[in-house]
């Protein structure tokens, strides 16, 4: 095994991982925020990702031009879905709110079968495309450009969540909703703005990802599943271990698919999240 | 009157917990608010600041009624409420927490400000400034929570169980604390199960007995009533 296809596996595992990363992270903060897991959270994957194509095959749009715009129509989902749906849900039982989010992903994807048919559909030429040669190693400038925007919304986002009153208040109400409440913060806002950020970061991870990826009805369903492993391994409701988790299993699958073989490399993943649940069930970072 | 509390009923779900409850602050005054556990005190502050919602009667703070307000509407009014068992925000530091506290515009102006008078009465707070809320000792975590409520400059403190746990140095450096915030022409409402502490800080007293009013009047008629210690002591 050549030095340079292992160097070559652990960047594309990382560039990957980032994409994962941004998916998760919206997840985390949902459920970090009001315990509402969201189980729709790859359909809103799979819907930024048809109209990332919609935009570029009606309207001529570039991905990255589109971008801004998809994130925003997601960031506005997510606002419709907290008053349209999760806030009437809140307090139902358990079992409610499990069907609230699942049934949403039903009807989403089948919506989105119904509408656009089953069909694979890719965008073809865009502006960022062909590789990129970094010495030994090959890179793809999709998953590039991909990756590196992936870790300025990180960094745009643990700045906005740490740095900033609107996002410490959105941390509060994570800890402790009814003193948030008391103290004058508006909590049903900040639930609302939760999802506004979480499935905008979708929005931005679905954008960028059908630049190099297939777009079809049944997309988000594996994304989500990672997701939610990034989500659990890097601990509930914390950014940093979203990132990281999710960086780990870009790498594990690359790295696992490379070393052992491709088609292993899901089962390597999950082994890893089996072994983090059972030595650290809180997850790599996580506080419950 | 600066609050006024008017026949108030709440009910959790079917299970009716307060019946016809009233009571007045006046502006600087302080008013103990007592009653053995499970009479009903928490229940009637929750609905005072808005964590649960009146079924009957009517809360009216400076002649504005809050019934049909939302619960983040009223800290800007000058409502100030610490809640029993302090509740802190855990993963933030001592700073964040303050400066949370003052949320609307008004307090957000002055929070520099507000929060150095905090760390005069709280120097503590000051060497902790950056720490994690969850590493402080629970005497810490109730300065912390009392500070939060202060830094909304609020007219009305409403303080829920302070004492709770404290250790009796720590309990004493409170007392004077609240004794510096009357002087300074806060009104206090003090919610307590230990009669002889709260009635000696404050000026009247209210006492509730399974959800209803059952004595109200001065601290000093109170503190050695009969009534008061069948209620209390069951004898």
């Amino acid at each position: 095994m050549s030095r340079d296809l292992i160097l070559q596996a652990i960047i594309s595992g990382i560039l990957m991982g980032l994409i994962y990363a941004l998916v998760a992270v919206g997840l985390s903060l949902i459920f970090g925020l009001m315990e509402i897991v969201n189980f729709a959270h790859g359909e809103f994957l799979m819907l930024a990702m048809f109209a990332t194509f919609w935009l570029w095959a009606v309207f001529g749009l570039d991905p990255l031009i589109s971008l801004p715009l998809v994130a925003a129509m997601l960031a506005c989902g997510g606002i419709l879905v907290h008053f349209g749906i999760i806030r009437r849900l809140l307090s139902a039982p358990m079992l409610a709110q499990v069907c609230g989010t699942f049934g949403l992903a039903v009807a989403l994807r089948a919506g989105a079968q119904f509408l656009w048919t089953p069909d694979f559909r890719t965008i073809t030429s865009p502006m960022s495309a062909g590789r990129v040669e970094i010495g030994p190693v090959f890179i793809g400038q999709p998953q590039l450009v991909a990756g590196l925007i992936c870790l300025f919304a990180f960094a745009a986002l643990w700045a906005f969540i740490t740095r900033t009153d609107t996002g410490l208040a959105l941390q509060a109400t994570a800890q402790d909703r009814q003193a948030a409440a008391v103290m004058g913060i508006p909590t049903e806002r900040m639930w609302a703005l939760g999802w506004a950020i979480g499935l905008g970061c979708v929005g931005i991870a679905g954008c960028l990802l059908s630049t190099f990826y297939y777009i079809f009805p049944e997309v988000g369903v594996n994304f989500a599943l990672l997701a939610f492993v990034a989500v659990a391994l890097g601990g509930f409701g914390s950014i940093i271990g979203s990132l990281v988790a999710g960086v780990l299993i870009g790498l594990t699958e690359s790295l696992g698919g490379l070393l052992l073989d491709p088609s292993y490399k899901t089962l390597i993943v999950f082994g890893l999240y089996l072994g983090v649940v059972i030595v650290r069930p809180m997850g790599l970072f996580g506080r419950f | 009157m600066l609050l006024e509390v008017e026949n108030l009923e709440v009910a959790y779900g079917d299970y009716q917990v307060v019946w016809g409850v009233s009571l007045a602050v006046a502006a600087g005054e302080s008013v103990a608010l007592l009653g053995p556990n499970g009479s009903g005190k928490s229940t009637v502050v929750n609905t005072i600041s808005g964590l649960l919602p009146a079924k009957a009667g009517d809360i009216r703070f400076n002649g504005v009624s809050l019934v049909d307000r939302p619960t983040h509407a009223r800290a800007p009014l000058g409502i100030a409420h610490v809640l029993e068992r302090r509740r802190v925000f855990p993963h933030l530091t001592v700073q964040q927490n303050l400066f949370l506290g003052a949320w609307h515009s008004a307090a957000r102006a002055a929070r520099g400000e507000t929060a150095q008078r905090i760390f005069g009465l709280f120097p503590r707070l000051l060497e902790r400034q950056n720490q994690l809320a969850r590493t402080l000792s629970g005497g810490e975590q109730q300065m912390l929570a009392i500070g939060r409520g202060l830094m909304a400059l609020p007219r009305l403190l409403m303080v829920d169980e302070p004492f709770l746990g404290l250790a009796p140095q720590v309990a004493q450096q409170l007392q004077s604390v609240f004794e510096t915030l009357k002087s300074e022409g806060m009104a206090i409402l003090f919610i307590e199960q230990n009669v002889r502490l709260a009635l000696s800080m404050a000026g009247r007293g209210y006492i509730l007995e399974g959800g209803r009013l059952a004595i109200a009047g001065p601290a000093a008629t109170l503190v050695d009533s009969p009534e008061v210690r069948r209620i209390f002591l069951g004898v």
